[in-house]
């Protein structure tokens, strides 16, 4: 456990010192006004930042499909990630993904604001990192360290609470089947969530990694439990593929299927909430099957 | 007599080869053993609830758009008449987008059909119109340029102001078409107006027929030219309004299938009807062979590959309509 820490810790450190190398020396003395564009950027700053540090958050953190603060955002002023509305609230600093528009990026760089980048989570080990980024490009590194060791312990304490349960016979196969049938692999957020919470991930280990799966290979895996993504309103033929016959069988068949929310889709704190609902989800398909 | 057997031996062999082509791998033998008892197997479910339903779409749809292809041409005398090429896919996919957009779709299955063939019918209607009873290639193709620049610009607004983020990105399927993970519900909702629609076009066999002498000697053998048009509007609405529901809006089956069969049955526009039917079975189902094996993971789209056969053949009849000087 120390030894875990003490890797951690270190790597806290560099990542703390890679975002203030990177983001120059406005990180060190605490921006005033800081302006997000990206959802998951959004909910870290609305969890580190101080007292009207953060002005305004994306559109997309009130959207409480993806989002888990819905309800903070609702303090912000929201933009949509335009430039000349992001100009005119003379932000210090943007905080934004790495996959925000470019364009959007550029642009604000040759105004002259500061423009600090995040990049996409795909471990636990990452949602500390991206903890530790926001701490420094704030300026609240201590506010970051607490909310790590609160991830920490509680992180630690989930996974003795499955250690009992983890002796009675395998696993269960679990399968991650979003819109447009895709899947995500072992080293993604998604699949170390249902690792964490004493799953496995059957397309993952028929050699599925991120990307399509094919139905037909769905139908020959027949997972134990069928994960799947809330719909959205007004129809798609992205996500009419829940309704094939196929998917019915196998979620009838398994009497389990459990649904991602936004607690799934950024590396924050609240993955921890994730991991819960899937460690539910597979005690009561033991207790079912 | 042995242009059935070719035709109907081809449909059957590619129609076997749907169904034994797939990611899962499976063996031929297996799997027809499994097609055919059923059970709770994972290659029972496989083979009957994904690739049946498909290969059933794929010999349906391509039977519809070369039948319709074949009785647009034989009405107006014009080789470049096809469903997709003068915008009654488009309005069908329009039709189909407005229904699931609206929700209507969502609560009463056959809406989806009911709302493209509703789309369709707008778009041949406006195609007659537009074009003139003897519609000259020119005419009919620029009818049809407008109709689907508008029915396309309203499917992409309908589907940008759409509430689900997925909904934008599906442009492409209602405009190229795809039958990538269609079951049977889909097949339920488009074989009985497709049924109907193919019952209606094989009526006007004998009118087409009568219609090569001219109008007027058509009307002497007592073909009533105001019902076959009629006929022919409906049928063609109802097969292209089910498959463009069911599958997107594919192009330029209508086109090629009776350009190839023409001269084999003497250029009789009742026969090519029938052997039409054949050939768009033909040709739809080696196009969804042909996705699944060059890019099994993209989910490539069948009106990628239709077009990329039919638009030389279109440039090649538009030059040799021109040459002609018509």
């Amino acid at each position: 456990m120390f030894v875990r820490n003490f890797d951690f810790i270190k790597h806290c450190v560099a990542a703390a010192f890679l975002a203030v190398a990177t983001s120059g020396s406005a990180a060190a003395e605490a921006p005033a006004r800081v302006v997000s564009i990206n959802l998951c950027t959004d909910q870290l700053a609305m969890l580190i930042a101080g007292p009207g540090q953060l002005v305004s958050v994306s559109r997309i953190a009130l959207d409480r499909r993806v989002s888990a603060m819905a309800d903070e955002a609702e303090e912000y002023a929201i933009n949509a990630g335009r430039a000349e509305e992001l100009h005119v609230m003379r932000p210090d600093v943007v905080l934004a993904g790495v996959y925000s528009s470019r364009q959007t990026v550029a642009l604000l760089r040759r105004l002259g604001v500061e423009v600090i980048q995040f990049d996409i989570v795909h471990s636990l080990e990452d949602v500390r990192a991206r903890i530790a980024q926001m701490g420094a490009a704030l300026g609240r590194e201590a506010r970051a360290a607490e909310l790590i060791a609160e991830f920490d312990a509680s992180l630690a304490i989930m996974r003795r609470e499955l250690d009992p349960d983890l002796g009675q016979g395998p696993a269960p196969r679990a399968a991650l089947y979003y819109a447009n049938g895709y899947t995500s692999g072992d080293s993604s957020l998604a699949g170390e969530i249902l690792a964490a919470a004493g799953l496995r991930n059957a397309p993952a280990e028929a050699g599925y990694d991120w990307g399509k799966l094919p139905l037909e290979m769905l139908a020959m895996i027949a997972p134990d439990m069928m994960i799947t993504a809330r719909r959205y309103p007004g129809g798609s033929r992205a996500e009419e593929i829940m309704d094939h016959p196929v998917i019915g069988s196998l979620r009838g068949k398994v009497g389990s299927a459990a649904l991602t929310d936004h607690d799934w889709v950024c590396g924050t704190p609240f993955v921890l909430r994730a991991i819960g609902d899937m460690a539910q989800a597979r005690r009561d398909l033991l207790a079912n099957g | 007599m042995r242009l059935v057997l070719c035709l109907g031996a081809g449909v059957a062999v590619l129609f076997l080869a749907s169904l034994l082509v797939g990611p899962a791998g499976l063996a031929a033998g297996d799997s027809m053993v499994a097609l055919w008892q059923g059970g709770e197997g994972p290659v029972a479910m496989v083979m009957r609830e994904i690739r049946l339903p498909r290969a059933l779409l794929a010999l349906m749809i391509g039977a519809s758009l070369g039948v319709a292809g074949a009785a647009m041409q034989g009405y107006l005398r014009n080789p470049l008449a096809d469903p997709g090429l003068i915008g009654v896919s488009g309005s069908a996919a329009f039709g189909a987008v407005l229904s699931i957009q609206t929700g209507v779709a969502g609560a009463f299955a056959f809406a989806l059909p009911a709302f493209a063939l509703g789309g369709a019918l707008i778009g041949v209607f406006a195609v007659l119109a537009l074009a003139g009873p003897r519609g000259s290639s020119l005419t009919l193709i620029l009818a049809g340029i407008a109709i689907s620049a508008l029915a396309g610009a309203l499917t992409s607004l309908v589907l940008n102001l759409s509430p689900n983020p997925f909904a934008a990105n599906e442009i492409v399927f209602w405009m190229m078409g795809s039958l990538a993970d269609r079951s049977m519900v889909h097949v339920g909702i488009a074989l009985p107006l497709i049924a109907v629609g193919c019952v209606m076009l094989a009526n006007i066999a004998r009118g087409l027929d009568a219609l090569t002498l001219g109008e007027d000697a058509a009307a002497a053998m007592g073909i009533n030219l105001h019902r076959l048009r009629l006929t022919l509007i409906f049928g063609t609405a109802a097969v292209v309004g089910a498959s463009t529901a069911v599958a997107g809006a594919i192009g330029f089956v209508g086109l090629v299938v009776p350009h190839i069969l023409r001269p084999l049955v003497g250029a009789r526009p009742g026969a090519l009807l029938w052997a039409s039917a054949f050939g768009g079975a033909i040709m739809l189902l080696a196009a969804d062979i042909a996705v699944r094996m060059i890019l099994p993971e993209r989910d490539l789209k069948l009106g990628v590959l239709t077009a990329l056969v039919g638009a030389p053949l279109f440039l090649h009849l538009i030059y040799r309509t021109r040459r002609e000087g018509l």
